[in-house]
């Protein structure tokens, strides 16, 4: 087991701007941050390496690294990428075909806004709406059960995201929703994907920043295993611009040094243990199956389906899901969309020739342009390595 | 949704309406496709705030606007004094500050209270006085109940300029200078539809720019090369549009843009860039390095311009997109694609 110090130079408390004006947020301190990414040089010259590559799994970071342009603080011969941290990202055609077919059936679909315009197979949960299908938009599990309990129609919660809204959907699912309410799981589970793009050659990690919001729930120590089966070091990270480069620090110290170990950047929220109620909760109500994430590959152990004690609440075992007729006759760029790759890690969005051309947030061809946790709609709106 | 879009490509969309690229598009698309050449050096192929036409050796400057806010009356400002600040401020960001005569017409829906009407009116008047105009001409018509939503207000100004700016006159090392704080308008009408409070109200900044964009024109004269009222795409758009226009990049520093602190911890919790949304009372001047200070103590002499900071500068690079120092790193400041709301002004 390794230590867990705290950062030196890392956040550690309130800083007020230079006017002293008291809504000055905390951990945005420029000369601290300009500390860290000295410190994050000097690493860098120590390792013997023409390039460093950190992978962070989470659309957040992704959102904060772009805001506050932090990949220009940070030297040549470290490439900092987004993984595959946005679930509305990586969920799979065939699984938005399911939630459209169920709404072209007559059932109410409820579900998280950025799902209404990811394209499925033929058509998106918007077009379906556009053509008379019930579509509603919720920004909670518990909102969609506030739906069904107004109604004797079938509403079914078409549920995304990681453990971070996987664990409110089983605290739903173990209440005893009202019986026209079922669940349409698309929950994604990040550890196992991590293992696998850890492995893909194209993407060669040196070192993983993890998401510091799910690991409230998993807490740290749940990335041990992962780091002994990928033999990379793996430091949690949180979201204020401090936070993430006082996690790139402690991860360069650890990639510099060669310590497979996980390290805890984010200890004011992060425990080793995590939420163990939630945890429970999540694991009571949900396993893990195998599953496609799109265009990245076939993820074993990804997926998070009901237990079978559940299956009145599945809409999978409730309903008779036919997809057949959503037969392929959508749009053709679509084809050419690199969404996958970008989600791997192995291409930026501006490797795409659609980014910012065909493919906008007006008028998506891909669920990356889709979601506001997708690197191309983050790049989109604040850029990705400026060449300055 | 590329070929078959969630949106029908035939109908005109809301988003059409906000300012940004989509209505470029539209106007120059199907609006103005046929109109007969206007032979002006600033006219209509120009998209600026307004037209320049010579008259004798006058250079009168052109401009009309429509006003379809909801509310009609909101923290700081209602309606008529949008239409009249509205229409002053577009004349004055041309180098026009002298506003010769408006004219006002007025759509009212039938139901329409007679007492908010009179708010208006007065309000209209009040903000002449201010920027030291008068309406001379006007029309009005009522629809019926349900066939319009309340009120719409045009205003058409005439103004004459000494020198003309325009939006595109930017060069490499120009000073980027706000004349004052930025966020407002949007903030407040944004935080009054969705009845959240902060604790303070913030106001709009609505109000006529005639003054003291004329400080600045009166000790820089030529040396403004560039003006624009950051108005519907707030300053990400004009700064945006300025770049394009000028052939040059924009480096713009966070920590410099004056944001007050009501407007940026509603954004915070609304989800809004400040620098995205609109302003009714404020200009973006490039200037060129040497008249900066002189320009920024004249608008600082006026009540308007108290707030006047140098927010960045014109670079020979990144053409046409605008950057965005944030105090850590850098990165690109877009111009919204579309406002965070409708009816805004």
């Amino acid at each position: 087991m390794s230590d867990r110090e705290p950062v030196p130079g890392g956040p550690t408390g309130g800083v007020r701007d230079a006017s002293g004006d008291t809504n000055a947020l905390e951990f945005r301190d420029p000369e601290k941050a300009d500390a860290l990414a000295q410190r994050a040089e000097e690493l860098v010259a120590d390792i013997d390496a023409d390039e460093i590559s950190i992978m962070h799994v989470c659309g957040s970071h992704e959102q904060s690294i772009a805001k506050f342009g932090l990949r220009s603080m940070l030297p040549d011969g470290l490439d900092l990428r987004m993984g595959p941290g946005c679930p509305v990202c990586v969920t799979d055609m065939p699984e938005v075909d399911e939630a459209v077919a169920l709404a072209n059936a007559g059932v109410t679909i409820a579900t998280y806004g950025d799902m209404l315009h990811v394209p499925g197979t033929s058509l998106s949960l918007s077009e379906a709406r556009a053509a008379g299908a019930d579509v509603r938009v919720v920004y909670s599990a518990a909102e969609a059960v506030d739906i069904a309990e107004e109604t004797d129609d079938d509403v079914v919660f078409f549920a995304t995201g990681f453990e971070t809204t996987a664990a409110p959907t089983a605290a739903i699912v173990r209440n005893d929703p009202p019986e026209n309410f079922s669940v349409l799981s698309a929950h994604k589970y990040v550890p196992p994907a991590m293992e696998v793009v850890a492995a893909m050659p194209e993407t060669d990690v040196d070192g993983f920043l993890a998401a510091g919001n799910a690991a409230t729930i998993t807490g740290w120590g749940l990335f041990e295993e992962l780091v002994e089966e990928t033999d990379t070091p793996i430091t949690v990270g949180g979201f204020e611009p401090l936070d993430i480069l006082a996690g790139l620090v402690v991860l360069l110290r650890d990639i510099r040094d060669g310590e497979e170990t996980v390290r805890n950047a984010y200890p004011r929220c992060v425990t080793e243990r995590g939420n163990e109620p939630a945890q429970k909760q999540l694991w009571d109500v949900f396993t893990t199956e195998s599953g496609e994430w799109r265009g990245i590959a076939h993820i074993p152990d990804a997926n998070l389906v009901l237990q079978d004690e559940y299956a009145h609440v599945d809409a999978r075992e409730q309903f008779e899901i036919d997809t057949a007729s959503l037969a392929a006759g959508g749009s053709s760029l679509v084809d050419d969309c690199i969404c996958g790759d970008i989600m791997a890690g192995r291409a930026d969005p501006t490797d795409c020739e659609m980014f910012g051309e065909e493919c906008t947030p007006e008028d998506p061809v891909g669920a990356c342009m889709v979601s506001s946790e997708g690197t191309c709609k983050i790049w989109h709106e604040y850029g990705g390595r400026p060449d300055l | 949704m590329t070929d078959e879009g969630f949106e029908s490509d035939d109908v005109v969309t809301l988003e059409q309406g906000a300012g940004g690229k989509g209505m470029r598009d539209l106007v120059s698309g199907i609006l103005t496709a046929g109109f007969p050449d206007d032979s002006l050096d600033i006219g209509r192929e120009a998209m600026d705030d307004g037209a320049v036409v010579p008259i004798g050796d006058r250079n009168v400057v052109f401009t009309t606007d429509s006003h379809v806010i909801h509310p009609p009356f909101f923290p700081g400002g209602d309606i008529g004094r949008l239409a009249v600040s509205g229409t002053v401020n577009d004349l004055a960001v041309m180098g026009a500050t002298d506003v010769r005569a408006l004219s006002s017409a007025v759509v009212i829906e039938a139901g329409y209270a007679e007492s908010d009407l009179e708010r208006i009116a007065d309000s209209m008047a009040k903000t002449c006085r201010e920027a030291d105009t008068a309406i001379v001409t006007g029309d009005t018509k009522v629809m019926g109940h349900g066939d319009l939503d309340g009120i719409v207000v045009n205003t058409t100004g005439v103004g004459v300029a000494d020198h003309v700016v325009g939006d595109d006159g930017l060069s490499p090392d120009d000073v980027l200078v706000s004349t004052g704080e930025v966020g407002r308008h949007g903030v407040a009408l944004l935080a009054e539809r969705e009845g959240i409070e902060f604790g303070t109200t913030v106001e709009s900044d609505v109000r006529p720019i005639n003054g003291v964009v004329d400080r600045a024109l009166s000790v820089a004269g030529a040396d403004i090369t560039a003006m624009k009222d950051p108005t519907r795409m707030g300053l990400a758009g004009a700064a945006s549009e300025m770049a394009t226009k000028g052939g040059v990049g924009i480096e713009l520093r966070q920590d410099r843009i004056p944001v007050p602190s009501d407007v940026k911890g509603a954004s915070e919790m609304l989800g809004l860039n400040p620098l995205q949304i609109a302003n009714e009372g404020i200009a973006l001047l490039g200037v060129k390095p040497t008249a900066a200070a002189d320009v920024i103590e004249a608008l600082r002499s006026h009540p308007d311009g108290q707030d006047a900071a140098a927010i960045g500068k014109a670079i020979d690079d990144e053409h046409g997109r605008v950057l965005l120092d944030t105090g850590l790193g850098t990165r690109y400041l877009r111009e919204p694609a579309t406002e965070p709301a409708p009816r805004i002004c």
